[in-house]
Parts: structure tokens; sequence; C-alpha cells
């Protein structure tokens, strides 16, 4: 890692989508392609002067489709590269998002999500990509997600997706949702970021040789290395290998395995009132700030209540939860969807225990309507 | 293999995957010469393709190359050039990838006059997957699907492609290679959206299917009987033959790096 000096730093009063196009800049992206889309569109509009200045290409693409290809392409350029977009336009990814996968690219997309399916419910909010993000494209692969819950974590959490997208060479992506991306309010930028730091020195031969974590060197083109990417499976000097069984069973193993093999590195909870809590809430993004009001009501008034927040969701941060809901009776999973990430928590603590907490329609649930079902069952 | 192969070749990709009598490997060759005259440095020049049989041409050069998804070679391109305005960028396609399901990234590419020179190999048909209908594909021709012969019309890519703005474009033909150097090589040289259209034929399913030729060499020749090399200035042959030649060139449009780099100095000004 590398420490970069923010010339922008202090106090802000942003909303989160520009959050997370300023915290893309601090994290030095110098490439963006995307696609207007409601409730994403702030974070292109954003960049689209901001980019050229900061010596960067912004360029509007006539579909979700060019964008991710576009980004991907400038990836392989030697760019720090990302789009944004919500539910259809994160759909139209997906084929994209596969070849990135297997091409080991590193970009971030910024999904802010919305009402679906379909056309769905453009200017509401939702967590409707959740199982999306982690199985949106056919094959066997891993990404990696983070969920922000505020502007100040819209921001930070983008720069952490360019460090975890460079060091893990996959996709990542800042699953936002329409609440965060709106909302306004308190950001204090930092003096410095940092950022992964991963020159490669010498010529590369085999692009797809991994190094001991499991991940090949983030090597780009014109460098000398006559780089071959191939979105068919490949040996590791990126021959196709579609055929060989045992060369595309190693190369899916290793997808996965780079991601799964570093759970430990990549995720991020944190914990409210863990010591005796007997009632477990589990949340991420933006309703995990509604649940955390609500925990905290229930223990003023003498619930034995704790929370857990997800910062990141995929890879699935399985230890934590596993011990958070080790010593609950009953955990609740409050999310705006009608139950995605409740059936991980479920794999994990058990059916018995683990209900859902359903918001649909576009509605966020307000702190008391958590509070009610925390009262409900404890 | 000759000298100049001998030079570009990744020579672990070999063999090449296409068949006895395909005009790509002519195409490849004629690339190889142009790009050896006009002294393209390795680290100067990024290859990008789609999917389909041309699409894999670029996948046996030592150069840095990206074998995309199907349709998508010109929107990965267009990302790489941003950010390397000063590279060489060369797009490997065919006529299904390239005008049939990447055809909405090959008229924004043109649109935008973005500096990239595209190699459309084109066979009127869809040759990997074993001949079926291409957006090429002449009116009531036989194909796999379309036994009754080919209900639609196929593009006139040269209007399609100038009127979205492409700012050069030459139709060669593998029968041709000194005609297809000079298409390749004017079209390298010309900064803006070049698009380079070649009739490259398909013995293995265009012959069998489209036209019924029992050997490649009874289909080259019946490909020469139907080209006529262009007068300077002229688009259309006559006799109704498909003319060869450069068809279009336009200095005047402006280049997208070119925009974009002055639109760095703006913004970097202003702030």
């Amino acid at each position: 890692m590398r420490i970069k000096k923010l010339s922008d730093s202090g106090v802000k009063l942003m909303q989160g989508n520009e959050a997370c196009a300023a915290g893309a800049l601090a994290a030095d992206c110098r490439f963006m392609a995307g696609y207007p889309i409601t409730p994403a569109t702030e974070i292109p509009e954003y960049l689209s002067s901001r980019m050229f200045a900061a010596g960067g290409v912004f360029m509007q693409m006539e579909d979700e489709l060019a964008s991710i290809n576009a980004v991907i392409g400038a990836s392989w350029g030697g760019a720090r590269a990302m789009t944004a977009t919500s539910g259809p336009g994160f759909t139209l990814m997906q084929e994209a998002l596969g070849y990135a996968a297997v091409t080991e690219t590193p970009l971030v997309v910024i999904n802010v999500m919305r009402g679906g399916p379909a056309t769905g419910q453009p200017t509401c909010t939702s967590q409707d990509a959740v199982m999306q993000a982690r199985y949106g494209g056919h094959g066997d692969y891993e990404i990696i997600a983070l969920a922000p819950s505020s502007v100040q974590e819209a921001f930070d959490f983008t720069v952490r997706a360019f460090n975890l997208a460079d060091k893990y060479r996959v996709p990542v992506f800042v699953l936002s949702d329409e609440t965060v991306g709106h909302t306004r309010e308190k950001l204090l930028i930092p003096e410095s970021v940092e950022i992964f730091d991963d020159e490669y020195q010498g010529v590369c031969r085999e692009y797809f040789k991994p190094d001991e974590n499991g991940v090949p060197p983030r090597i780009r083109f014109f460098q000398g290395h006559d780089v071959l990417v191939d979105g068919q499976l490949h040996d590791q000097r990126g021959i196709r290998a579609g055929t060989d069984p045992a060369v595309c069973a190693q190369a899916i193993r290793r997808y996965c395995g780079k991601i799964l093999d570093h759970i430990d590195d990549i995720s991020s909870v944190e914990k409210f009132f863990p010591e005796d809590a007997e009632t477990l809430v589990i949340a991420y993004g933006s309703v995990s700030r509604s649940a955390l009001s609500a925990v905290r009501r229930a223990r003023d008034e003498g619930m034995k209540v704790g929370m857990l927040k997800l910062n990141t969701v995929w890879p699935v941060p399985e230890k934590e939860i596993r011990a958070a809901c080790a010593g609950a009776k009953r955990v609740i999973v409050p999310e705006m969807n009608v139950g995605e990430y409740l059936r991980e928590i479920q794999r994990i603590a058990g059916c018995d225990k683990v209900q859902g907490f359903s918001s649909i329609g576009g509605v966020f649930p307000a702190p008391k309507a958590i509070y009610e079902k925390i009262a409900e069952v404890t | 293999m000759n000298s100049t192969a001998e030079k570009y070749i990744r020579k672990e990709a070999l063999p090449f995957i296409f068949c006895p009598g395909c005009g790509h490997g002519i195409v490849v060759n004629s690339f190889l010469r142009v790009i050896d005259k006009l002294g393209i440095g390795k680290n100067q020049m990024g290859l990008v393709s789609g999917i389909g049989c041309s699409s894999w041409s670029p996948v046996y050069l030592q150069f840095d190359c990206l074998h995309t998804l199907h349709g998508r070679a010109l929107a990965q391109a267009e990302g790489l050039k941003a950010v390397n305005p000063d590279k060489t960028v060369v797009v490997f396609t065919g006529d299904g990838d390239c005008a049939g399901i990447g055809g909405n990234h090959l008229i924004h590419a043109a649109k935008r006059n973005v500096d990239i020179t595209v190699i459309m190999m084109s066979n009127y048909i869809y040759g990997m997957t074993g001949g079926q209908r291409a957006p090429t594909t002449p009116y009531g021709a036989i194909t796999k699907t379309s036994p009754l012969g080919n209900e639609e019309h196929p593009f006139d890519l040269f209007r399609l492609v100038t009127g979205a703005g492409a700012t050069y474009y030459a139709r060669a033909s593998a029968t041709h290679p000194i005609q297809l150097d000079k298409a390749i090589e004017e079209g390298m040289k010309h900064k803006g959206f070049s698009f380079i259209e070649v009739l490259s034929p398909c013995p293995t399913t265009a012959g069998r299917n489209i036209f019924s030729f029992k050997t490649p060499s009874e289909m080259y020749d019946w490909y020469e009987s139907q080209v006529a090399v262009l007068k300077p200035g002229q688009t259309e042959a006559p006799d109704g033959k498909i003319g060869l030649g450069i068809l279009y060139m336009n200095n005047e449009r402006a280049e997208l790096c070119s925009v974009q780099a002055e639109k760095k100095e703006v913004a970097r000004n202003e702030n």
C-alpha cells in the first residue's frame, strides 16, 4: 500500500452517489464508462467533468453492455476503471462480469439498488441485487461485494473496493441503494487514502500463474508482456483450454479459492452489544442504520438485543456470523427484498433460529417497524 | 512459416483453428505485412476481437490481446484506447460479431469516430456454429437457419457505417491480397474510425450451404469473378460487381481521443 495525500480533505455535505464518485477519484480511478439510469445517474454526472480534470476519461456509452466492456478494456489498458448502474443495467452487465471474473480483470461497479424485477420501481429503494451480485453470471466464480450504509461509507467503501479489485484481480461491487445514494449528510474526506501498490517488475509470460495468495500478478497492456486475455477457460499462459478438464477444473477452483481463502482479509463487520444478546439483528446497507436505531431503543427498554452489521456481504463473513449467532436465541434479518441474504444466515445458523423481516415495494423499513419486530420476538 | 509471420506469431497458440481454404489466414498474413512495413513496435499496439472464427486471428499474434465476448470487441477496444490514446488499437471481427450481436457498438464507435481500425472479415455466414444466417447473408440464400431461402436482406455496411460517422471505409477481398494490404495500411494510417470490410471465403459452411461449391478453389474463382477493383473516386463497381478499394475517407470530422485530450486541458484549467 502506498499513501496518497488528498487535496480536498475536510468536512463536506454530500450525497451518497457523489461520495462514491469522489471516493473513486480519491482512489485514482481514471476511467468511467456509464449509461444513465435512476437512481445511479448522479455518479456519471459528477464524474463527467471531474474525471477529465483528473487526467482521466469519462465516456457515456450506448448501453450498459458497452459500459462494462469499455471498463474491462480500460482496466487492461492500465487504468483503475469503474461503472455505476442499477437494476436493469446490472442485469445487462452480467455476461461481461463473468468475463471479468474469468480474465481476472480488476474493476469496480457501483450498483445503486432500486426495486425490481424488470423496470420495477426505478425511483424506489431496494436491496434487490444481493444474490444477483454473487450469482448473476453463468458459471462458478466468486466476487467481492461491499454494502455502504451512509455517505461516509459510500466514500470509504469505494476506495476500498478499488484496492480489493487490484489485490484479488476480481470485479468488486459496491452495493449501495437508493436510500444511501440520495441521502445527503456529512462526509469527512480524509487527509490521505491507501492505494494498493501492485507494480509488476520484469516481463511476465505466464499471465495467469498465481502467486502464493492464489492471485496472478497485476499486469497491464503495453508493458512488454504480450498479454493474452481470453474469456474461454485458459491455462496460465492465457492459451485456450476449454476442452481440458484438468486445466479448467483447476482454473475454476482458483477463481473461487482466491476469494474464499481470504475471507478474513476481505471481510468487515461491526458488532453492537454482542456480550449478552439473546436476540440478534443482522443487517447490511442502509437498513443497518434503521436496525441499529431499533436495537438501541430496545436495549434502552431492557431487552437483550445485539446487532451484527455486515460491511462486506460477499464473500460471506461466515466465521463472524457463526460466532455472533452462537450465543443468540433468535436472529432477525431485515432486508429490502423477500429474504435474499436471509438464506445465507439460515445456512450458517440454522432455519429454526433465523427469521427474515422483509420490506418490499420500495418502503424503507423505519426503526419503529424493526423495533416492533424485535419486541414481538424477544 | 514465412519470415514475417515467424516474427509475430504466438507459437504456443498454434495450430490455427481455420479450416483449409479459409480466407482468414490470408487476412492475418496481410495484416502482418502491413504492421511490419509500418514498423509498429511491440508495445505500441493492442489487438481486440470478439467471438467467431475471425476473432481468433489476434490470439495467434505476439501482441497484447483481448479476446472478448461475442459482439463486445469494439466496446472493450474503446476503453483500451481511451486510456491509451497514443497506442494503436486494432479490432478483428466477423460480420456476425460486428454487425449482428455487436451492431449497436459498431454504429456508436463509428459515431464517435474513435481512432480504432476495424478489420471485419465477412463470409456471409455464421461459420463457427456451423452455417447459420448472418446479417450479411444474401437475400434468398440457403443456410442452416434459412432452409427456405433468407427472408431478410443483408446490411449495406458501407452506407450503415459511413452514415453512422466512420471516416474511413475500405472493401477488400482475400482473393486480392495486394489491394487488401493497401486497404489495411491506409486504414491504420488514418486517424479516426477506420473500417475495412474483407470478403473472406468460408468454404466449409458458406461454400457448402449457400453456394454448393465442391472445393475451396472453385469458391475463390467465383469470388474473383464477383469483384472488381474500383478506380479512385468510385464507390460502386460496374456490372453489379462488388467494388474493392478505399470507398470513403474524411479527414475533417473530429476524432474522439483528440477531443477528449482537449477536454482534459479545459477541465484542468477550470479547476
